[in-house]
C-alpha cells in the first residue's frame, strides 16, 4: 500500500489528543530529525496505522482502533 | 508513553448528498447537506465514513474543495483500489446519507498570507479550489500563481473555473501523457526548469502548497528548495492517488 503523509490523520491525531496536530513538530527518537506531523510518512492499510519518519523510516507512531477505544504506542518519538 | 485514549472532541456527524456533479470519468463532486457546519478554513478536510449493513466501517480523508460559507463540498477521485472512493465516485446517489468529521488540518490551510504559489497533481487541485474560491468570495488580493498537471485533458478537473481565472491569479497547466490539438500548455511532467519559469521568486517571500501523489510532491517540494523556498515555506499533502502524470 502506497503511503501517504500525516495530514491524513488529522481527525485521528484530534480525536486521540483533543488539539490540532498536523502543525505540531515531532523528532524522531531513531535518528534525531524533527519535522511537523504533517510530513511523516504514514500507512493506512494494515491493522493498525503506523507513523514513520520521513528522514531515517525509523516507526515514529502506532494506532490501533478496537471499538471506541484507541491505542496509541509513541515510543518513536523524542 | 504507550496507552489508551479515550475519543475527544470530534465527532462523527450525518450529512445527505444533495447534489453530485461529474467532473471526469473518475472524479465527482458531492455537494453535502450537513447541519450545523461551523465553517473551515480553506486546505482543511474532513474525514468520511462509511458503514455497511453488516457493521464494517471504512474512513478516509477528503479535501474540501469549497469556500467556507459556501455549500460543503467534496471531489472524490476512484481509485481502484478504494473501498470509500468507490462508492463516493460511484454509487452514490442524491439524497444517499452518509457521516464526516472535521473539519480537520492546521498545516495544509491558506489563512490568506502571499504571494501563494500552488502546484497540484492530478486530485491534488482540490484543495486548491476552496483557496481560489475564498479569495474570491473573501476579496482578496494576494496574488496566487497555480502550476496544474494532469495526464490527459480528460482528466483536468475544474475545467471551466481553471479555464477563467480571476484578475491576480494566474494558472498554467501541463498534461503529461497526452494533448489535445492546439494545445498550449507544457507538455511534460512538472520538473525544475518548470517551476523555475511559474513560481515566484524568493524574494517576495512566497508560500508555497504542492498537492499530488506522493512522488510528485517529493519532486515538487524538491525543486522548490533547490530553488531558494526555505522548507518552511513549502507546504507539502501527499495522497495515495494515481492523477497527475
Amino acid at each position: 500500500m502506497e503511503p501517504v503523509d500525516g495530514n491524513a490523520i488529522g481527525g485521528l491525531l484530534l480525536s486521540v489528543f483533543g488539539s490540532e496536530q498536523t502543525d505540531v513538530v515531532v523528532t524522531c527518537a531513531h535518528c534525531g530529525a524533527g519535522g511537523v506531523m504533517a510530513g511523516c510518512v504514514v500507512y493506512l492499510g494494515g491493522p493498525g496505522t503506523v507513523v514513520r519518519c520521513r528522514s531515517c523510516d525509523g516507526q515514529l507512531m502506532v494506532f490501533v482502533q478496537r471499538g471506541a477505544v484507541t491505542c496509541v504506542d509513541l515510543l518513536g518519538v523524542q | 508513553m504507550a496507552g489508551t485514549a479515550v475519543r475527544g472532541r470530534l465527532t462523527w456527524r450525518p450529512v445527505t448528498a444533495a447534489q453530485v456533479f461529474t467532473e471526469t470519468p473518475r472524479v465527482r463532486t458531492i455537494i453535502l447537506d450537513v447541519r450545523d457546519w461551523s465553517g473551515h478554513l480553506p486546505g482543511q478536510h474532513v474525514d468520511v465514513r462509511l458503514t455497511a449493513a453488516d457493521g464494517y466501517q471504512a474512513e478516509r480523508a477528503y479535501s474540501i474543495a469549497s469556500a467556507p460559507g459556501e455549500p460543503l463540498a467534496l471531489s472524490v477521485e476512484r481509485l481502484d483500489d478504494g473501498e470509500v472512493s468507490a462508492y463516493l465516485a460511484g454509487e452514490l446517489r442524491p439524497g444517499d446519507q452518509f457521516e464526516i468529521r472535521g473539519p480537520i488540518g492546521g498545516y495544509f490551510v491558506w489563512r490568506g498570507e502571499g504571494p501563494v504559489l500552488l502546484v497540484a497533481g492530478g486530485s491534488g487541485v482540490v484543495p486548491f479550489r476552496a483557496m481560489l474560491r475564498e479569495r474570491l468570495r473573501s476579496r482578496l488580493d494576494v496574488p496566487v500563481r497555480m502550476l496544474y498537471s494532469s495526464r490527459n485533458w480528460d482528466e483536468v478537473i475544474y475545467r471551466s473555473e481553471l479555464a477563467a481565472p480571476e484578475p491576480g491569479v494566474q494558472v498554467a497547466q501541463t498534461l503529461t501523457r497526452s494533448q489535445p490539438a492546439g494545445w498550449t500548455g507544457y507538455a511534460r511532467r512538472v520538473d525544475a526548469a518548470m517551476l523555475a519559469d511559474i513560481a515566484w521568486p524568493v524574494s517576495r517571500d512566497p508560500l508555497a502548497f504542492v498537492c499530488g501523489p506522493t512522488p510528485f510532491v517529493e519532486k515538487v517540494a524538491g525543486a522548490l528548495t533547490g530553488l531558494g523556498y526555505p522548507p518552511r515555506r513549502v507546504r507539502t499533502e501527499r495522497f495515495g492517488g494515481m492523477g497527475g502524470g
